[in-house]
């Protein structure tokens, strides 16, 4: 059985994405309602790894193997930017949580296959929290694509940063 | 005659529950002006809050010398509360009235003609619409403006220039209760009436100060309790104000924690068996959400987040829970402070669980703050689209687009409109280079000053203000624009309770000052936008032109304006919309068939997830099939995300007095009420007085993470730990800049908004408070409203009772006519309606 290893790559991206809200948060305090909502996201996100913590150990995690390893996704080192580089932090963040989201799916369906109720009850408290995160995003991105692409600066040095 | 200055709420007419609220006639004349000697009478409707109460303008000699409440009006059965009495036609008659245009030459402000002005605006306007496109513009406007004002703006902004960036400082009075109405019943429209106040067993006020924002609305409820069946009364607010002293049940919760109050007061009703279950399962969605969302929240779990006893919120629930007729009524204290949208949400639900909504006394008043704030959510000059329309819904869009014959591509869609602190953002970022601010003064009303100011200050923004004077924001004006205010232009506008007035032109606005309308008018002309065919975009010759243009835009909307007319506006009462074929004489109250408007092709929001502001959109939300019923919203109680520490270790929160509006640009120009509230102070409670060693009228600076104030401290029954600041007191009557004595509320205030709202959030903040310097006399705070000394003050008792004295005085009738009654108040097309 291998779901020990998708366990294992939910916990680490769950970790992963958490660091990455956090990241961006911090990088774009500029922008108060990114900054404040991607903290609370970070928290949820910390959360979703507690709660999956019992369940990781009980199937045993596995971060050791080679091939599922290369799925990992990589979080962000830093944030760009001005109003592109705040579109593209969110976009990376978008990604981040859509391999969470897919993550939960496909964990969900095992512990369907399983029947373990226990696996399931933290799949619907999180799963949920993990689509509303991406629409989030999403909706946030839409709002600030225009004014970024076509009417902002091209050159972050351009910017005028908040005092 | 009666000093309404020292008695704010006026003399007693008590009646009984279900009675009719007497007639009481507020008079007040210029000193040496007597009622003969009034040329004559002009009808209108106060700006000086969100009632609207009806009124009368007394003209002599071309001049407004005098005003008077109307009888038969259904909102105020003729009364007028101090700022009406003594600001409205004495705040526009001031001398410093701006009179020509201003443009910006060489770092200074000088005057020129009308040509001039308009010509250096339209040619920056020209100039980025070519180089950068519609996004490079933004509009922010207000809260005071007429109906026809805000719909020309929309047209102009929507389908003449095309850009997103459109807003009103609405988005810092009255967005969250557009919000919280979207959310919960699909569409913006207030569900009751102030006749609610004649009819209910229990009044709940949530932050929401009514005997100082709202005096009039207050007066009728303090004629209730005076009457032999008072109803129960429930306040909210870390205040003792005038509401709280009259309450049952006062929970004076922590700053910021209106979320975990509302959860638990949900939570009793449901464990408690309070609810309407034949209503909640035919009209409603979502109990289940609900019920898991407040289940964590006992009384006891909310008392130690809000710090008020347990005991105190279950009574409160008790008397929501079995009160025959319920009327809540919500403002700032919900709106401006942390989690607004979901916990004005929660006041929804309460009355949905209970099945109280649509009947008399039955009632939700998700209040504005300002008079004509409700005509900007309809006309959507701010973050809405015209007639509560759907930004996420294409038909919508067509419908605008075949009403304004453009192409349906012009009209901003892709995302909502940009809401207030988005347009500042991208003027700071440099992306909105052209900013037109008309009839509101962002330099003293937005919160984090120090940050606005110098975002006004951008050297690249060209900035266009149109105001009555040159304030604060002005001063940072590339052109100035002077426009006519209250009393010297025609137009409509709509209050708390869906009531439309008419307010006519009484007299010649100052020198060359123009109507918002025409200065919009003439902007469009001259930006030559037009209609698909190649005619104008607008082609009104004046505001009733606009009126009957919005009415056939209102059509078939929750606004329908389809059946007022200019002509049904003079002479009889307001009239409440929906007015059509259906409704011919308006209606009073909403929702009492249970139906609300959340079908997908109508609603005018697919709603949002409250903790985050995400869309829900239009399939998800088709997908639960509202078929009309309300949905019940919830969210999970988070901390403010700025709480008191080591360094700030007080809340800090804001308001108003009710001697002043806003920035003081009318009130401050009125004797009377300026004696009253003369400059700015802070409140605190005996206990940190004590422990800080500050006394009555003693220096204090303020000071957060922004910024700093210094103002004399006022001791008084605040709760502890928490530090008020009226926000009216900017820098217009000093030299206009903070100078080394800050005053203005907002220097200290975070920038910060409801994620669904988007409105700022005013009422929490971290600071620090230290003594700076003694007292030379008391603090210039009113002793008549919830800034009283507190008895508990040590020390002498050195306040003198405010009063108005001779300036200050009034004439009352009481009983002057029968009472008004719906529909007969109403004016009938074609034929003269009663004076």
């Amino acid at each position: 059985m291998s779901l020990n290893i998708y366990l294992g790559m939910l916990h680490q991206a769950e970790q992963t994405l958490a660091e990455s809200f956090r990241q961006v948060a911090e990088g774009h305090a500029a922008e108060p309602d990114v900054h404040h909502l991607c903290h609370a996201l970070a928290q949820q996100c910390d959360e979703h790894s507690r709660v999956l913590l019992p369940v990781v150990q009980r199937y045993g995690e596995d971060r050791s193997d080679g091939e599922p390893e290369r799925l990992h996704a990589e979080g962000l080192s830093t944030t760009r930017q001005g109003p592109v580089g705040l579109l593209r932090d969110l976009q990376d963040l978008y990604l981040l949580a859509s391999f969470v989201d897919v993550t939960w799916t496909m964990v969900k369906q095992a512990g369907s296959a399983l029947r373990d109720r226990g696996l399931l009850d933290v799949v619907t408290r999180c799963d949920g929290e993990t689509a509303t995160q991406l629409r989030w995003l999403q909706t946030r991105m839409k709002q600030a694509a225009p004014q970024a692409l076509v009417a902002a600066c091209a050159s972050p040095a351009a910017d005028r940063a908040a005092p | 005659m009666v000093d309404r200055i020292a008695d704010i709420w006026g003399t007693r007419t008590p009646y009984p529950k279900d009675g009719l609220w007497p007639v009481r006639v507020d008079q007040a004349l210029q000193e040496g002006v007597t009622e003969a000697d009034v040329d004559r009478w002009v009808q209108s409707a106060c700006v000086l809050c969100s009632n609207g109460c009806a009124c009368d303008i007394a003209v002599k000699d071309g001049a407004m010398v005098g005003i008077r409440g109307r009888a038969g009006d259904l909102v105020n059965h003729g009364r007028m509360g101090p700022k009406g009495l003594f600001a409205s036609w004495q705040g526009v008659s001031s001398g410093e009235r701006l009179q020509r245009p201003l443009i910006r030459e060489h770092g200074r402000l000088v005057e020129c003609d009308w040509d001039t002005a308009m010509d250096r605006i339209t040619e920056r306007s020209r100039q980025l619409l070519h180089d950068r496109g519609p996004l490079s513009h933004g509009f922010y406007t207000s809260g005071q403006l007429f109906l026809e004002e805000y719909y020309a703006l929309a047209v102009i902004g929507k389908a003449g220039i095309g850009t997103p960036h459109m807003d009103g400082n609405t988005r810092l009075c009255t967005a969250t209760a557009a919000a919280a109405l979207k959310e919960s019943f699909g569409a913006d429209g207030q569900p009751g009436d102030y006749t609610d106040i004649d009819s209910c067993d229990a009044i709940f006020l949530y932050g929401h100060n009514m005997a100082e924002t709202q005096t009039v609305l207050w007066s009728r409820v303090l004629d209730r309790i005076a009457g032999p069946d008072r109803p129960r009364l429930v306040c909210v607010d870390p205040r003792d104000t005038e509401v709280a002293r009259y309450a049952d049940v006062h929970l004076a919760v922590r700053p910021g924690t209106n979320l975990a109050l509302m959860n638990a007061l949900v939570r009793e009703i449901l464990a408690n068996g309070w609810l309407d279950e034949a209503y909640v399962r035919d009209h409603t969605l979502g109990l289940d959400e609900l019920r898991a969302t407040v289940e964590p929240w006992t009384a006891e779990a909310a008392a130690a987040i809000c710090d008020v006893p347990a005991a105190d919120i279950r009574e409160a629930a008790r008397i929501f829970g079995t009160s025959g007729r319920v009327l809540s009524t919500v403002l700032q204290g919900f709106y401006q402070s942390a989690q607004a949208t979901a916990s004005s949400c929660q006041v929804n639900n309460l009355h949905l669980l209970r099945g109280l909504l649509g009947r008399p006394g039955c009632g939700i008043l998700q209040m504005n703050g300002q008079p004509t704030a409700q005509n900007n959510r309809e006309c959507g000059a701010d973050g809405d689209l015209p007639g509560f329309r759907n930004w996420e819904n294409p038909e919508h869009i067509d419908e605008l687009a075949r009403l304004w014959n453009v192409d349906p591509l012009t009209i901003p869609h892709w995302s909502p409109p940009t809401h207030a602190m988005q347009i500042f953002r991208y003027a700071e970022q440099g992306s909105i280079e052209f900013l037109w601010i008309s009839a509101t003064n962002p330099a003293v009303s937005m919160p984090d000053l120090p940050r606005i100011r110098n975002i006004l200050a951008t050297p690249g923004l060209f900035l266009v203000v149109q105001d009555l004077y040159l304030t604060e924001t002005a001063l940072a004006a590339d052109v100035v624009l002077p426009a006519a205010g209250w009393g010297e232009k025609t137009g409509t506008f709509t209050n708390v309770n869906r009531t439309v007035h008419l307010s006519d032109k009484a007299v010649e606005p100052p020198g060359e000052a123009r109507s918002d309308l025409e200065i919009f008018l003439d902007y469009a002309r001259r930006m030559e936008f037009t209609t698909l065919e190649g005619g104008p975009l607008l082609s009104w010759a004046g505001p009733e032109d606009g009126f009957e243009a919005w009415k056939e835009c209102s059509r078939g909307r929750p606004c329908d304006y389809t059946g007022v007319s200019y002509e049904r506006l003079r002479g009889g009462s307001g009239i409440p919309w929906p007015c059509n074929d259906e409704n011919p004489d308006g209606r009073v109250r909403l929702y009492g068939d249970g139906v609300f408007p959340t079908d997908p092709e109508y609603c005018e929001s697919y709603g949002h997830d409250l903790l985050t502001g995400a869309t829900v959109g239009p399939e998800a939300f088709r997908a639960r099939a509202p078929s009309g019923r309300a949905i019940l919203k919830a969210a999970d109680y988070h901390p403010p995300h700025e709480e008191p520490d080591r360094e700030y270790p007080l809340r800090y929160t804001t308001g108003r007095t009710a001697y002043h509006f806003h920035t003081r640009t009318k009130t401050g120009r009125s004797r009377p009420l300026t004696r009253a509230a003369p400059s700015a102070w802070v409140e605190l409670s005996p206990h940190d007085a004590g422990r800080l060693g500050i006394g009555e009228g003693d220096l204090v600076r303020v000071t957060s993470r922004r910024g700093r104030i210094e103002v004399p401290a006022r001791i008084s029954d605040i709760r502890s730990g928490t530090i008020f600041a009226p926000f009216h007191y900017g820098y217009w009557d000093r030299d206009g800049s903070p100078g080394e004595q800050p005053t203005a509320a907002n220097e200290l205030t975070i920038t910060e908004w409801d994620p669904v709202s988007k409105q700022p959030v005013f009422k929490n903040a971290a600071v620090k408070v230290e003594k700076i310097g003694d007292a030379t006399g008391p603090a210039p705070a009113p002793s008549t409203t919830a800034s009283r000394p507190s008895a508990a003050a040590a020390g002498p008792r050195s306040v003198q009772p405010t009063a108005g004295g001779r300036q200050g005085q009034a004439t009352e009738w009481v009983g002057a006519a029968p009472p008004p009654r719906f529909p007969e108040a109403i004016g009938r097309s074609g034929q003269d309606g009663r004076p």
